[in-house]
């Protein structure tokens, strides 16, 4: 808008001053920095006048309109001459303007009530996981007993996709951690003159803490959230309500597939992560300390005994079982909006490794307790 | 998921059968809350008729038409479909009762993992009885029925327009030819053009088939031309349940704006309103 037209111009003195208003009063004219604040102190510097020309007024929207309406404390002054444009768009501001937000409830005590809602919250969680975890042992079980009915192909599905398709990453994983671990291993073991013992403590490490472990941490971001995403974006356009209705069981036909799937697939994930790990081990064991790679592995069948295998894979069972839970449950909670969905697959996440750390510490206290 | 226990009912889940009433909904109560949704609702629905739910915004349409399906409980109340209680009884008699309804979801609710043949495929394949040249022939008869070509019946959910959707979901409501017939709002997001045929096709078929449909609908023009009942939903329950003619004449401020506002007058303009049913003239 050209500078030199004055958009507020008071004229006369007094109780002849007039005050016309210039040029556009929309929203383009009003971006400009500072604009707002300019009118505003000129019209308010104009306020106790009681004659207004709006004729030169050539453009005027709302916005405009609620910027005059505010300086004229809500009501037309005595006289103003206008267009019937611009009087209709007053008119809208008048009969419109005067809305107040509600103030923002005080809640009294609303930490305490934080600390209360949460503890509720979780309360009604872990109601729908016992409800989902005894779904899931009656379908188990109705599979048991009639297997030739059983969501086979889901299952081998999900087979593929939660274990085949993960090897690449934990094998990859894997590896980097056998190699760094044997770095570090080995810098101290040879302070000590004990550099043979590298083979004991990678091979016991890696199979019975670290293999599991990781594969599950791996597995519970790729297919934990994998599951969760599908089941919230399904609850939310209705095909799980579609199943219901058609008399299919979505805990049987969804939830128990992946269940069963991951609680195969993840203890053969645990196999192949703690094997590429030893290999990792092996060849920084080799080029470090020179302890060759036949006698490694060899010394392996020594060290890591059965029993150490068999917890193995035992963690991966447990930790295939909860991650698989722990997604259907997230993801059947999901709500129709992208945040729910993005806080559900975040959460289902972060609480299955969660989970499986602690399984992971429980199954340490214990076997420690028994002896193994 | 609601959680609410419906109290001690009499241990029976079937009901000895009047063939008239396909739907009984008696004394019905929701709550989510302290929010009140449903009182003392009552709703029947005949065999082999076509009854229209309306009722504004937030007066519990879609909750109604899920406790009757099943998939939510209510606070008080019973719901009896083919006599028996949706809530209650052995899987069997449920699965039994699953497979005597079809259901058409607002939003076609396709199976996205699945073609369009298998989506309306699996409530055959679910029987485990039939064999699969069978299913095939019958899945193709479906689709032609609602317009669609064996083309069509490759591709995946996600390439089809909204109409195709629509249409490929009615094929699988319509799958195991069902006695009642679930629509909600069925003509929602379609164009006129498609919105039309979609009523001409639910006429025609429920003039071969003669079943029974439940429609929750906003659109007047679908709602004259088929309906031959409306249960209008107010004040937490049903003020009124008759053929259209007696509906516009209750005194009501819900039907004022709704059936007698502007939109309502224009079209109800050529209906033609008999005693039981109504067409378009």
């Amino acid at each position: 808008m050209p500078k030199d037209i004055d958009p507020v111009i008071v004229e006369g003195s007094g109780a002849e001053t007039v005050v016309r208003l210039c040029g556009a009063w929309n929203v383009q004219a009003l971006r400009s920095r500072r604009e707002v604040k300019r009118r505003n102190r000129a019209l308010a510097a104009a306020r106790s006048a009681t004659r207004w020309d709006l004729t030169q007024v050539s453009r005027l929207d709302a916005v405009g309109a609620v910027l005059l309406w505010r300086a004229w404390g809500g009501a037309l002054p005595a006289q103003v001459d206008m267009s019937p444009a611009v009087r209709d768009t007053l008119q809208m501001v008048a009969e419109h303007s005067g809305g107040k937000l509600p103030a923002a409830p005080r809640e009294s005590f609303a930490a305490l009530r934080a600390v209360g809602d949460g503890v509720y919250n979780l309360a009604t969680q872990g109601v729908d996981f016992l409800r989902l975890l005894g779904m899931f042992t009656l379908h188990l079980l109705g599979f048991i007993g009639r297997p030739l009915r059983g969501p086979w192909k889901e299952i081998s599905a999900q087979l593929y996709y939660t274990g085949a398709q993960a090897m690449g990453i934990t094998a990859l994983v894997g590896f980097l951690i056998g190699v760094v671990l044997s770095y570090l291993s080995a810098e101290q073991l040879a302070l000590f003159g004990a550099s043979v013992y590298i083979v004991d403590l990678l091979g016991v490490s890696i199979v019975r803490e670290l293999g599991p472990v990781l594969a599950a941490i791996l597995v519970a971001g790729r297919s934990g959230s994998a599951i969760t995403a599908q089941l919230g974006v399904m609850s939310v356009t209705q095909e799980l309500d579609a199943m219901s209705v058609m008399g299919i069981s979505p805990a049987q036909r969804l939830v128990m597939p992946r269940v069963v799937a991951l609680a195969i697939s993840l203890p053969l994930v645990v196999i192949w992560t703690d094997f590429a790990a030893l290999l990792g081990g092996a060849l920084v064991a080799a080029f470090t300390l020179d302890l060759s790679l036949t006698w490694f592995v060899l010394s392996l069948r020594e060290v890591i005994s059965i029993t150490n295998f068999w917890i193995g894979i035992g963690k991966g069972i447990i930790f295939g079982v909860l991650i698989a839970l722990i997604a259907c449950h997230y993801g059947l909670r999901i709500e129709p909006n992208t945040e729910s969905l993005g806080r559900g697959t975040t959460a289902s996440v972060v609480s299955a490794i969660t989970a499986v750390i602690l399984a992971d510490a429980i199954c340490a206290i214990l076997l420690n307790e028994l002896g193994w | 998921m609601v959680a609410a226990a419906s109290p001690a009912e009499p241990a029976q889940a079937v009901q000895p059968q009047n063939d008239d009433i396909v739907i009984d909904v008696r004394d019905l109560r929701t709550a989510f809350g302290r929010h009140v949704v449903h009182d003392g609702l009552n709703l029947q629905v005949r065999r082999g008729e076509i009854l229209t739910v309306v009722g504004g915004s937030g007066t519990g349409k879609s909750v109604l038409f899920r406790q009757i399906l099943g998939l939510e409980r209510p606070a008080r109340g019973t719901i009896h479909v083919f006599g028996q209680q949706v809530n209650q009884g052995n899987v069997r008699q449920l699965r039994e009762l699953r497979q005597r309804w079809g259901v058409l979801f607002q939003g076609g609710a396709l199976f996205s993992a699945l073609s369009v043949f298998d989506n309306v495929a699996l409530p055959l394949r679910e029987l485990r009885a039939l064999p699969e040249d069978l299913i095939t022939e019958i899945v193709l008869t479906r689709l032609s029925l609602v317009g669609l070509t064996p083309e069509d019946a490759v591709k995946a959910p996600s390439d089809l327009s909204g109409g195709m959707v629509k249409r490929v979901a009615l094929a699988r409501a319509l799958a195991l030819d069902p006695e009642l017939v679930f629509l909600d709002e069925p003509t929602a997001g379609l164009d006129p053009t498609r919105s039309d045929e979609f009523v001409e096709l639910i006429k025609r078929i429920h003039g071969q088939i003669g079943f029974t449909v439940v429609m929750i609908t906003h659109d007047l023009d679908s709602l004259y031309a088929l309906s031959d009942r409306v249960a209008v939903l107010a004040e937490k329950r049903v003020i009124i349940c008759a053929p259209v003619a007696e509906v516009l004449a209750f005194k009501h401020p819900f039907i004022e704006t709704f059936f007698l506002g502007e939109r309502g007058l224009r079209a109800l303009e050529g209906v033609e309103l008999d005693k039981g049913k109504n067409k378009k003239g």
